[in-house]
């Protein structure tokens, strides 16, 4: 039996601005990557708002694009969990990574 | 062989002493299959051993070192990076080649960044693809070096340096690398003196080298003179530290009650990343040409505005003090600088460059210019000689702010002083129209003594003891009193413990130092009387 099937909803979007003192470096993109991966949604992340959009679960690929501190980071997840992936990668950015301020960068 | 001082930047502080183990980066030796399909399965196993290997060190290491690993095992388990790489073995290349070649252009991308974190990353990087290659050579021998060892290379792979037994000391000496590379943090945790971009690293293997690592600077084969001095400063190193520690916090005055204001030297935003603003007065002295060293191009005017930025805002409103860029001399900059000079040191360098190189110093100009509305800046000229010198540099802030406001720009005026380290400027110190004053006295020492630091030989000739050189620094610091605009000393000698009653007593109220050397100038402050030096 075929589930009834809709039209695929719009993405769930989200923003945060990168407060943290080392911008998207090595240990938030860590962090940010296992975050998302917790999700079962396709999860994007882009520094403009109109893309080019990439794998929020790639570490790599989150490294490629080497936001400062000052950028802003937008979200686009689309699946069951969108909304509560969005919701939380966008607090752990608020929350600057969970970084000790005057802490060693890494 | 003779006696020969390197110096470069501090990473990690300490002392050591010993023999240098240099290492060389292999070539492997690895012999293609050619056939796509097994060097695809190669390359899938040795990153999975990799993976393993670093996963076994991941499980070992704590703090800073376990998350270090743990993101290169985040970036190992990620496809993407070596996706470029089995694309390239599907065409017929070498497993090896591939992968090395997918790698070395992720790490480009990270040498080119603007930022120096980012930059700093590529060791690590570098880190992954050397592991991976080790395994795809099958050739994955033992990393092994001397316990004590100094080791010599151009970087070092943080993987590396924690197979390394540190227990019995050592040190690295890096011919490039950064204080701010994940090997450098690893480094300090564990109090391994280390010092980076130390430029070419002559062949000594069989010599013993003693390393200082807060002041940056290393000895090849040093004489008796050298030596002694090294250990002694070692031992007052050992018993200050304790005391000075207490004293970093306090606000420095001599025992007779008169303050005494302690700044610190830098070389970079990334040095105030585990400084508390509150130990120091402002920043004394913003060395530049590390930002120009490090790139593979000359800074824009926005990477120049965001580092100036940050040092300001970390400041909180105390003085930061930046010096336009000092290349020439020992500080060649390649494209900017002139080679072949028969002696760089009385050549075109400091300010003689910049009015030279206008096109560059503009945009040093500007971006001091914006940032200056961010926090209490003071610009300082190196290499002044001459007013007129002073004069243009004035003139040409005066433009770049006009062009600037009448854009639309947020810009700000900063005070605008005057390095003092050649002599004729000392002695004419009145007839320079100088917002401040800085004493290079590293600088001033070595002009006035015709003796170069960094030639062993004549070392001993270049102390800013010598009563030439007090006589100048006193000229200097009355002048500052009669006119009433501030003198600062800023070269070695103000982190010195001994040389710092001496420069009280000619006068000298500011001094800026090492970061590390706070506590103990501050130390040396406390302990010195006006009554009893009986003067000044």
């Amino acid at each position: 039996m075929n589930a009834p099937h809709m039209s695929s909803p719009a993405p769930v979007t989200g923003s945060a601005l990168l407060t943290n003192a080392v911008g998207l470096h090595a240990r938030p993109s860590v962090k940010l990557t296992q975050l998302a991966k917790s999700f079962s949604s396709a999860v994007s992340v882009s520094t403009d708002a109109a893309g080019p959009w990439i794998d929020a679960k790639s570490p790599v690929k989150i490294m490629r694009v080497k936001a400062p501190k000052g950028t802003t980071l937008y979200f686009e997840a689309s699946g069951d969990d969108a909304h509560e992936a969005v919701a939380a990668l966008v607090a752990l950015v608020e929350r600057r990574f969970d970084e000790v301020e005057g802490d060693d960068h890494g | 062989m003779a006696e020969l001082r390197l110096a470069g930047r501090p990473a990690s502080p300490g002392f050591a002493e010993g023999a240098v183990v240099r290492l060389v980066e292999q070539k492997s030796t690895r012999v293609s299959s050619g056939d796509p399909q097994r060097e695809a399965d190669d390359l899938k196993q040795a990153i999975k051993n990799a993976l393993s290997s670093i996963s076994d060190l991941a499980d070992r290491a704590e703090g800073e070192a376990a998350e270090m690993l743990g993101f290169q095992v985040a970036m190992l388990e990620d496809d993407a990076l070596a996706e470029a790489a089995f694309e390239s073995i599907a065409q017929g290349v070498a497993a090896d080649h591939a992968w090395r070649e997918a790698l070395d252009a992720e790490i480009e991308t990270y040498r080119a960044a603007d930022d120096e974190y980012f930059r700093a990353r590529s060791a690590d990087l570098e880190d992954i693809r050397d592991t991976v290659l080790d395994h795809l050579s099958g050739s994955h021998v033992a990393f092994s070096v001397p316990p004590g060892a100094i080791i010599a290379a151009r970087d070092l792979a943080p993987s590396r340096f924690l197979s390394v037994d540190w227990s019995k000391g050592g040190a690295i000496l890096l011919s490039e690398g950064s204080p701010t590379s994940h090997v450098a943090m690893l480094a300090r945790a564990r109090r391994v003196p280390m010092i980076v971009g130390l430029g070419e690293i002559p062949e000594c293997a069989s010599s013993i080298i003693i390393v200082d690592g807060a002041l940056g600077q290393a000895v090849v084969s040093p004489r008796d003179d050298t030596r002694a001095e090294f250990l002694s400063r070692q031992t007052a190193d050992e018993e200050m530290a304790i005391k000075a520690a207490a004293h970093e916090h306090q606000p420095a005055a001599t025992k007779d009650g008169m303050a005494i204001s302690v700044m610190i030297n830098i070389a970079g935003v990334e040095d105030l990343a585990r400084l508390d603003p509150k130990i120091c007065d402002g920043i004394g002295l913003v060395r530049t040409e590390f930002l120009f060293g490090e790139g593979p191009h000359l800074p824009n005017e926005e990477t120049q505005y965001r580092a100036y930025r940050r040092m300001l805002e970390w400041a909180e409103m105390r003085p930061v003090t930046i010096r336009t860029l000092d290349a020439g001399g020992d500080k060649p900059i390649a494209g900017l600088t002139i080679d072949g000079e028969s002696n760089p040191f009385l050549g075109v360098r400091g300010v003689r460059l910049s009015l030279q190189r206008l096109d560059v110093f503009r945009i040093q100009i500007r971006a001091l210019l914006r940032a200056a509305p961010h926090g209490y800046l003071k610009v300082m000229v190196p290499m002044i000689t001459v007013p007129s010198e002073l004069d243009a540099v004035r003139a040409l802030f005066g433009e770049e702010y006009e062009a600037l406001k009448a854009n639309g720009l947020n810009v700000k005026m900063p005070l605008l002083g005057m390095m003092v380290e050649v002599p004729a400027a000392a002695l004419a110190i009145s007839e320079f129209n100088a917002d401040f004053f800085s004493i290079g006295s590293n600088d001033l020492t070595q002009y006035t003594t015709a003796a170069g630091r960094d030639i062993g030989a004549v070392a001993s000739l270049a102390d800013v003891r010598h009563s030439a050189v007090l006589k100048l620094i006193e000229i200097v610091a009355k002048h500052g009193q009669t006119s009433g605009l501030d003198v600062s000393l800023c070269g070695d000698a103000g982190g010195d413990a001994d040389v710092i009653p001496l420069l009280l007593k000619v006068g000298i109220r500011s001094v800026s130092a090492a970061p590390s050397l706070v506590g103990r100038a501050k130390l040396a402050i406390s302990n010195f009387s006006f009554d009893k030096a009986g003067g000044a």
